[in-house]
Order: C-alpha cells, then sequence, then structure tokens
C-alpha cells in the first residue's frame, strides 16, 4: 500500500500555522519527535471530499530556509528531504500573517522556489482588516503563481476553502520540472516587499489595538506590576479554584476503595488493591485539577502573545544573571513540568545559555510539586483570609514559588561565573499581535496533558506504588510492631534517615524519597500507602491524610520537607530529558548533585530556625 | 560597512521612542552569525522605515521596535550596531 501523501504545513513563527493545523486535522493529532533531534513533530490526519485520507505535519515556524536554530534547521531539511525519519512532503500549505505580508512573502518565495505543489493560505485576514489593510488576493495569486486562500484560522473561516484547494492540488497530475535556484535572502526581501506592496488595496492608518495594549502591558512600571498581579493571580486560582474538583475526585476514590474492599478477600491482595493501587494513584490523581488549572493559564498566556511581553519585561533582570527573556518562556513552562520546558530551551541560540536554562529549569516548581506543597500546606498552614479573596495559604505557596525562581536566578548567577563563563547571548524575539485563542485549541492543548498526567498515573506512578507496598509489607509485623519500621522498605529507610535525620526528617519522609525518585508526587501516595498499611483496622478514606500528618509531624519538619522539595531533583523524567539535550551524563549528574546538596542544606536551615524559634 | 553616512544618522539604540527613521546601514560584522542572519529575517535592511516604540522596564533594555508591518525586541547592544537616518 502507498503511504499517504503528505502534506506539510510551513509558515514563520506568529503566522497562526498551529491555529491553521489544529483547524484542518482536529483533535486527531499524533505528537512525537524527529529522531536525533528534540525538535517535536506534529502530525494529523485530513479527510479529503471523495474519503480518501492525507497526512499533515506541522513543520516548526521559521523565518527562512536559512536556520538559525535547530527548529528552523529541522524545517529546512524535510523540506529539502534531507530530514532522517521524514518523507519529503509530497505538497505544501504555506501559512501567511495577512498583516505582515512584506516579512512572510520572503519565505514563501524561497518555498515556492522548492518546486512543490503549493497553496498558500492567507492567514488573519481579518485583524488585517482591523488594522485598517486591505488585500487583494487574486494579486497576490497572480504574483506567486500559486493560489491563494483567504482565511481566519482561530475563528476556522476559510477552512472548507483551503481543504478543498489542497484536494484540487492532490489530485492534479504533477510534474517536478522546477530546478532548485536559490536566490539570495536580500533579493527575496526586496521581491517580497515588492509583491505585499501591489497586493495592498487600501491602507487606512488605524491606531492599532496592539499598540494600544502594549502601551499599557509593555509600560516602564504598570507593565511589571501587571505581570506580578498575572502571576498572582494565577497561583491564587490554582487553588481556589480547585478546591471543588479535588474533593469530588477524593470522594470518589474513597467510595471505589469502600467498594473494592468487600469484593475482596482480606490479605494480601486487598491490601495491595486498596492500600497500593487505590490509595496511591488516588493521592495523586486528586492533583489533576490543579494541573489542568496552571496548564490553562500558560495556554492562555501563549496563545494571547502576553508570553513573549512577559520576556520583553524581564529580559534585563534575566540578563543580569546571565540568561536570556528567552529563557523566560522555557523557565515559565517549568512551572507546569521541567521536561517541555528543558525541551522549549532549543529555541535559544547561544549554547552556554541554554545548557545553564536547561540547569536551573528544574528549581521552577513544577505542577508534579504540587501535590506535596498542597498536602503539607493544607495539613500545617491555617487556612485564613489575609484580606478579602487572599489566603494564608495561597500566600505560602506563592512564597515557595518565589523561592524556587531566587534559587534558579541565584544558580544561573553562580553557573554562569563558574563552569559555565561567557559572553551571554542576544535576545531577538517578535511580538506578535494579540489575539484570543480558540477555545478548541485550549481544550486540545489541555487534553493532551492530561492525557500525559493520566498515562504517569497509570504507569510510573502505579508501578512504584506497587512496588513500594510490596517493600513496605513484606515482612508482615508480628503483634505489638510497627509494619513501617519491619519492613523491607522500613529497613532502608534506616539507612536514609541516618542522613536525613540531621534536617528534621523522620522515618515516614525517609521511606517516601526514595520511590520519589520517580516522580515526585509518589511521595504524596508513598505517605498515603504507608499510613494506610500501617493502620489496617480503618477503614480506608475515614481519616484523610492531612489529619494523619498533623498528628506525626512537627511544623518544623513539615516546612524542611517543604525546602526540601524546593530544590531536590527528584524526577526521573527530567534526569532523562538533560542526558538527551544535552549529550551524554556529565551535564545530569552535576544537575542532580548541585541540586541534592541545595536541597539538604536548604532543609537543613529551615528546619534548624523552625526549631530556634520554637515552632 | 564603510559606506558613507550621513551627518544626521544616529545609532539605532539613540533614537526616541515614536520617532521614525531609515535604516541606513548595519555593521554586521559587529554582530555575531545567528545575531546578524536574525536581524536579516526581521527585515533589517537598508532602506526599511523602523520606530523604536517601547523600552524595557529595567536599564531602558530591550528596545521593541516596529520595523515595516512588524514588530520586534532587540538588545540595546545589538540596536547600537544600526545606523538610522531620522525622518524629517
Amino acid at each position: 500500500m502507498n503511504p499517504l501523501p503528505l502534506v506539510a504545513v510551513a509558515g514563520s513563527p506568529n503566522a497562526g500555522k498551529s491555529a491553521l493545523f489544529n483547524a484542518l486535522t482536529g483533535a486527531r493529532q499524533k505528537v512525537g519527535n524527529y529522531p536525533g533531534v528534540t525538535v517535536e513533530r506534529h502530525s494529523g490526519r485530513l479527510t479529503l471530499a471523495d474519503g480518501r485520507p492525507v497526512e499533515l505535519v506541522d513543520l516548526p515556524g521559521a523565518y527562512s530556509l536559512e536556520p538559525a536554530s535547530p527548529d528552523e534547521a529541522v524545517t529546512r531539511d524535510v523540506l529539502l528531504g534531507k530530514q532522517k525519519g521524514e518523507r519529503t512532503p509530497d505538497a505544501l500549505v504555506i501559512v501567511l500573517d495577512a498583516s505582515n505580508l512584506d516579512n512572510h512573502l520572503r519565505f514563501a518565495l524561497q518555498l515556492i522556489e522548492l518546486g512543490l505543489p503549493t497553496i498558500v493560505a492567507l492567514n488573519m485576514v481579518d485583524l488585517a482588516k482591523r488594522d485598517g489593510l486591505e488585500l487583494d488576493p487574486k494579486a497576490l495569486e497572480r504574483a506567486l503563481g500559486v493560489p491563494v486562500i483567504e482565511t481566519v484560522a482561530v475563528r476556522r473561516r476559510g477552512i472548507p476553502g483551503l481543504q478543498a484547494a489542497v484536494d484540487d492540488m492532490l489530485s492534479a497530475p504533477f510534474c517536478a520540472v522546477h530546478e532548485h535556484v536559490k536566490s539570495d535572502l536580500i533579493h527575496l526581501q526586496r521581491r517580497a516587499r515588492e509583491i505585499a506592496t501591489a497586493a495592498v488595496v487600501s491602507e487606512t492608518p488605524v491606531r492599532r489595538w496592539t499598540h494600544r495594549l502594549d502601551a499599557v502591558l509593555l509600560h516602564p512600571l504598570f507593565g511589571p506590576i501587571i505581570l506580578a498581579l498575572i502571576m498572582f493571580v494565577m497561583f491564587q486560582a490554582v487553588f481556589a479554584w480547585s478546591e471543588a474538583p479535588k474533593a469530588w475526585i477524593e470522594d470518589g476514590v474513597a467510595w471505589l476503595s469502600n467498594a473494592v474492599s468487600p469484593m475482596l478477600p482480606a490479605g494480601l491482595l486487598r491490601s495491595m488493591v486498596v492500600d497500593g493501587a487505590i490509595a496511591g494513584v488516588g493521592a495523586v490523581i486528586t492533583f489533576l485539577p490543579q494541573i489542568l488549572i496552571l496548564f490553562f493559564f500558560i495556554l492562555l498566556l501563549e496563545g494571547t502573545g502576553y508570553m513573549v511581553r512577559a520576556a520583553f519585561l524581564m529580559d534585563r533582570l534575566m540578563h543580569g544573571v546571565g540568561l536570556s527573556g528567552r529563557a523566560f518562556i522555557p523557565l515559565l513552562s517549568s512551572f507546569a513540568c521541567a521536561v517541555p520546558g528543558i525541551m522549549a530551551t532549543r529555541t535559544i541560540d547561544d549554547p552556554k545559555d541554554r545548557l545553564t536554562t536547561i540547569l536551573v529549569a528544574p528549581l521552577m516548581t513544577c505542577s508534579a510539586r504540587l501535590p506535596v506543597y498542597t498536602l503539607i500546606i493544607a495539613a500545617f498552614i491555617p487556612n485564613r483570609q489575609l484580606v478579602w479573596g487572599v489566603g494564608l495559604q495561597g500566600v505560602v505557596m506563592f512564597g515557595l514559588y518565589i523561592v524556587g525562581i531566587t534559587g534558579a536566578l541565584l544558580a544561573a548567577y553562580v553557573l554562569r561565573r563558574g563552569v559555565l563563563k561567557g559572553r551571554g547571548g542576544g535576545f531577538m524575539m517578535e511580538l506578535p499581535k494579540y489575539q484570543w485563542p480558540p477555545f478548541k485549541d485550549v481544550v486540545i492543548g489541555l487534553l493532551t496533558r492530561c492525557q500525559i498526567f493520566l498515562k504517569r498515573a497509570g504507569t510510573i506512578i502505579l508501578g512504584t506504588t506497587i512496588i513500594l507496598w510490596a517493600l513496605a509489607s513484606i515482612p508482615q509485623a508480628g503483634p505489638g510492631q510497627k509494619q513501617s519500621q519491619v519492613s523491607i522498605a522500613g529497613h532502608i529507610a534506616n539507612g536514609i534517615e541516618a542522613v536525613v535525620r540531621p534536617i528534621g526528617f523522620n522515618h515516614d519522609i525517609s521511606l517516601a524519597l526514595l520511590p520519589a525518585m520517580a516522580a515526585r508526587e509518589v511521595s504524596v501516595s508513598a505517605i498515603a500507602t504507608v499510613y494506610s498499611i500501617d493502620s489496617p483496622d480503618e477503614k480506608a478514606g475515614a481519616t484523610r491524610l492531612q489529619d494523619q500528618l498533623q498528628h506525626r509531624w512537627s511544623l518544623a519538619t513539615a516546612l524542611a520537607f517543604l525546602a526540601w522539595f524546593v530544590f531536590a531533583p527528584q524526577c526521573i523524567s527530567t534526569i532523562a530529558v538533560t542526558r538527551r539535550e544535552t549529550n551524554g551524563w556529565k551535564w545530569p549528574l552535576f544537575m542532580v548533585s548541585y541540586l541534592f546538596v541545595l536541597a539538604y542544606v536548604f532543609a537543613g536551615l529551615t528546619y534548624w530556625t523552625a526549631v530556634a524559634l520554637g515552632l | 560597512m564603510n559606506a558613507p553616512l550621513h551627518p544626521d544618522s544616529v545609532s539605532l539604540d539613540r533614537l526616541k521612542v515614536g520617532k521614525t527613521a531609515r535604516v541606513a546601514a548595519v555593521d554586521w560584522a559587529a554582530l555575531d552569525e545567528g545575531e546578524a542572519c536574525r536581524l536579516r529575517h526581521f527585515g533589517f535592511d537598508e532602506g526599511v522605515t523602523v520606530e523604536p516604540l517601547h523600552l524595557g522596564p529595567f536599564g531602558r533594555d530591550p528596545i521593541a521596535i516596529r520595523v515595516g508591518r512588524m514588530t520586534v525586541a532587540i538588545r540595546r547592544r545589538h540596536a547600537g550596531a544600526i545606523q538610522v537616518q531620522p525622518i524629517r
């Protein structure tokens, strides 16, 4: 069977390429990786009018075929048929921002020169109109020699027309007669400007929306204040909005374990299912609402175009510690998860800038820490309102984020003056127009995250939870003995405890630290598993985990535990992705050691201070 | 970049916010390869109209500049390599 026709979607950054791709393929998408490089490959399916399927691939945004970043190199290689693991595309859809033709046409001209069957999607025509720009797509079509279709991808307008054009293009017999003539960039740019000018029907100068918004959002004084407020609201929302759905999930887990318990014979099997699998995984999936809220904000900030503004505002400060404003985006993504954050560093051109960003990314409080923070904060910090709408718990949470950020900046500063000495790279970014991202695209993004999280809960977390349950349950304790002491896990924990006792960690924490290496959130399920094994008489779900913690831990220990998790590199995936991104074990090992040292020292300082203050 | 510069040309980092100017010359040698490539991608080229729009809140760095129909942010150092001719 012949492989499906492959149509590549190409265009400059901020042309609305991904929105167009989403509009064409819907939610049926596959996210993979190009072999050998860390550039994501997004592909999906489009069905033509006669039912034939077509594979669509969304190429990374590029300004030209002369790459200035690894992303752009992939785009060039795919288009020239040189990318490993990718067929040469059969046809091309070029996405252009209608209001930025003089720039985007340069790349389009280069692409048309490749000689593949090509369609141009003249996108965001609504924004161009809003800015007083009227274009003549027919004139553009004549000048370029390929079909031009007007679209508004975010509103799903012009999509049927584009699909029909793709249909026509693939049905028509095609013979490649073009020789690849490579025009130089400057020449192309001038031609692009001529064509763009010729395509303009009328232009009324209007005060642009984006400009007005930027006057406020990039204001030297209000800009940073608004940024701080947005971040604050985001973290308050993570707490406040998640309360109700979290309670539903908790009730659901309790109901499930009560329902399952009587169905299984009392003994090891019931213990494994109820105390191991349900208690462990249940404890973790209650944090799904918070993770989704966090990702919702990040997707929204990215989709509206605000994220780049945040990078602009932060650049000088980041530059001060040897990073660039570009690092702000990977670092902000790391609040969701360090893995995509570290992968996003590939947009940083300077290798030392990039390495520094990778090394400090795990200090950004990722969503996997939320379960740990939430649990400890809920158990030990009183739920008081400081002023209307601002709770003490939210403030403590915000504080933990601030400690992480400060730690990251200090670490970057030290790294840039030590092992990664060198002149910083630059900061060059396009500030796209503001727009409201389509609700559907945000939902697609959230669903993908949700899937990834549940898959993790179902595999790594379930696996480690069951192993931990086994280690914690065997051998069975005799009368008068505590299960968490006599078991294999108990003995291992005794060893760890010897090391971490000085910083205030107790036996339960020592027990949780080891499986938490797999993923931080496992420490919550580990503690849940241990307590539920230790108290077999209690009805499952009868005592909430946080109530148990209040009895067993001192406040000083709880605070030290929080401090530990601000720094500790407890995540196998992060270590693995760092190894892949830095091509070796040297930097991941360096990262793990410096973070463990920081975690130990900082947890120790917290504990000793808290004890000295009599907490 | 030995092209003779007009007497009132200034480097782009000294152009006031809201003033438009035409690019007179770019000192490509002062930039490293990747930076030069990116500036070209943004359309910085002789004869193009530019206008500084916003300055970063700290140390007035970076600078947001309108180039043609695009708005791009570059550092003060990069702007220093671009000579412009103020319009009127």
